[in-house]
């Protein structure tokens, strides 16, 4: 069964697209994750579908429900982490869960008993009459999603859910998701610009690139759209050397990206003396060659001709987000 | 009303409760600065004749300094919305499935009820120094006023909150608009001394406020009857929370 389905949803900022006709199904159950760089309209997506920003055209059903019509029932139906934290840090962490509770109108019982289960499950009982301003930021996270998850909702939304955090905040967040989609069996939508999230966390992903979705798939599936290995190699003339190779039927999906050839083939490791006899017979000279297996990061560069981690280069030497790529990497 | 709706008006209360107590230093400014403004201005004009002027100024000062304090403390709760704008919380309170009227209600109450309780402290102050309060009557009319001052100032908050998107803005609204329109009220010297400024405060919303508090409740000194003065702040109140509650209805994140 679908639990969310779009149907050509659009946001237009003036003369800026930011979500440009997308239309897709998340099926129940499932960790469905939004792959793209910053300011591909991941987050203008999420804040429509949770009835946050109006579409200008198309809308969406979650469970059933329309996201334009019936904001009530669809705000009733699912939970949200926002990028940005939305905790008052004025409050403890109970309080804010207390907050939480009494705007989705849980009963009393259900109230206490939910309180403490997902404190638990973020292990956050032992802070919970800490003042929220006084939580680290993986705690802060954690209990952003503890609240997420208050009301049994049916779809969790997770905007970047890791953003900022340390390599190890993150492991113990994506537990905490894997967890709550398994014991819960809450349909999880998030975005993340980290493949390795996007990899160890979904079950499908959907690449949005400037507020298109170029592919949705299953990452296996996607994985092997670009061949079962990536060879990956720099070379003098580089340009000849993309032409002779296209001639190959064996090379698939060849790009050039900053001085380096990339293409997937089948069995690497034995292509690689064929690669390098090639090159030899045409007096070019291979400074480096490598094969691995292809990551979400080569999926990206063959839909879009650019790595992700470009991007977030780009960003950040512009010195606008540097502080939320400090950790991670 | 559904009993979702009411268990998120009472949350938005306590919150809002909770926030006001727990924070001694800010509530302790909301209260000392009115004071101030109540001892000093109170010592240094106690022997001032002014044209207006009936008994006593302290006795004329009072109203003027519980309104201020009013004023500031619910118009800071209505601006606080921006707090919350800019630290995300606003986005948890918009995504949860209770009406934007809601929101208002509560919002609006727990700074009526925060706003009372620094007004009361301050009469409360004023009575202990020995000003002479008209009648029984008088006080429930008073706390009618402080009543209605709270929720025009709460709504004209939520006006400047959602048309802005940083603090400097409102500091600078504070000085430029609040502060000339608190002196032209009648809160600090009659205003009928003058004829330029008492027709300049006929256009002043806070005038018919501190002119109504102070009919109420010491009986002196005011231009209008009480009964005039409410009339005129009921209209004025409603305007501004339904301009206030458009406005930030209209308001997207």
């Amino acid at each position: 069964m679908d639990i969310i389905i779009t149907y050509g949803l659009t946001k237009k900022f003036g003369d800026l697209t930011a979500v440009n006709n997308l239309s897709f199904n998340v099926k129940k159950g499932e960790i469905f994750g939004f792959l793209g760089p910053n300011g591909a309209g991941k987050t203008t997506t999420i804040k429509m579908l949770t009835t946050l920003l109006n579409p200008t055209s198309g809308t969406a059903t979650i469970a059933g429900f329309d996201i334009i019509k019936q904001r009530d029932e669809v705000r009733k139906n699912i939970g949200v982490v926002f990028q940005e934290p939305a905790l008052d840090v004025e409050l403890t962490g109970k309080e804010n869960l207390e907050y939480h509770a009494r705007m989705y109108g849980l009963s009393r019982d259900k109230r206490k008993k939910r309180i403490n289960d997902v404190l638990e499950l973020v292990n956050l009982w032992d802070k919970r009459d800490v003042l929220v301003k006084n939580y680290s930021g993986g705690m802060k996270r954690r209990l952003e999603i503890a609240r997420g998850l208050m009301h049994y909702p049916v779809v969790l939304f997770l905007d970047e859910p890791t953003l900022g955090l340390d390599a190890q905040t993150r492991r113990a967040i994506w537990a905490y998701i894997k967890k709550m989609n398994k014991e819960e069996g809450t349909t999880i939508f998030l975005t993340t610009h980290y493949m390795e999230e996007a990899e160890y966390l979904c079950n499908r992903v959907g690449i949005i690139d400037y507020g298109k979705l170029l592919v949705i798939d299953d990452i296996s599936n996607l994985k092997n759209s670009v061949g079962k290995d990536v060879i990956t190699l720099s070379c003098t003339d580089a340009d000849r050397f993309v032409k002779i190779l296209e001639n190959e039927k064996w090379v698939e999906k060849i790009k050039r990206h900053e001085g380096l050839v990339t293409f997937g083939v089948e069995k690497g490791d034995e292509k690689i003396p064929e690669i390098i006899e090639i090159a030899r017979k045409q007096d070019i000279k291979i400074k480096s060659i490598s094969v691995r297996k292809p990551t979400l990061d080569d999926v990206f560069l063959s839909y879009t001709g650019r790595t992700i981690r470009d991007e977030e280069g780009q960003v950040s030497s512009k010195g606008r987000l540097s502080l939320r790529f400090r950790g991670g990497r | 009303m559904r009993t979702n709706e009411l268990q998120a008006i009472y949350i938005m209360w306590l919150r809002q409760m909770k926030r006001f107590l727990r924070f001694k230093t800010r509530l302790a400014t909301m209260v000392i600065q009115p004071l101030f403004f109540f001892l000093l201005l109170g010592s240094g004009f106690r022997q001032a004749v002014m044209p207006g002027l009936e008994g006593g100024y302290i006795d004329f000062l009072a109203p003027g300094i519980v309104a201020m304090a009013i004023l500031f403390s619910s118009m800071f709760t209505g601006v606080s919305v921006l707090w919350d704008k800019q630290f995300g919380f606003l986005q948890e309170v918009l995504v949860a499935p209770v009406s934007r009227f809601s929101i208002i209600i509560g919002r609006t109450i727990g700074g009526a009820t925060t706003a009372l309780i620094q007004g009361f402290i301050i009469l409360f102050i004023a009575i202990i120094l020995g000003i002479k309060i008209s009648s029984g009557a008088g006080l429930i009319l008073t706390i009618v006023f402080m009543l209605l001052l709270s929720f025009t100032a709460v709504g004209f908050g939520l006006i400047i909150a959602s048309k802005m998107n940083d603090f400097q803005s409102f500091s600078l609204i504070m000085n430029l608009i609040i502060m000339p329109l608190l002196f032209l009220s009648s809160a600090f010297f009659p205003v009928t001394q003058d004829k330029t400024l008492q027709t300049i405060a006929y256009f002043n919303p806070l005038f018919y406020m501190i002119d109504g508090l102070r009919g109420s409740l010491i009986g002196k000194s005011n231009v209008f009857p009480p009964l005039i003065d409410l009339i005129v702040v009921c209209i004025i109140c409603i305007i501004m929370l339904t301009l206030g509650s458009y406005l930030f209805s209209k308001s997207e994140v």
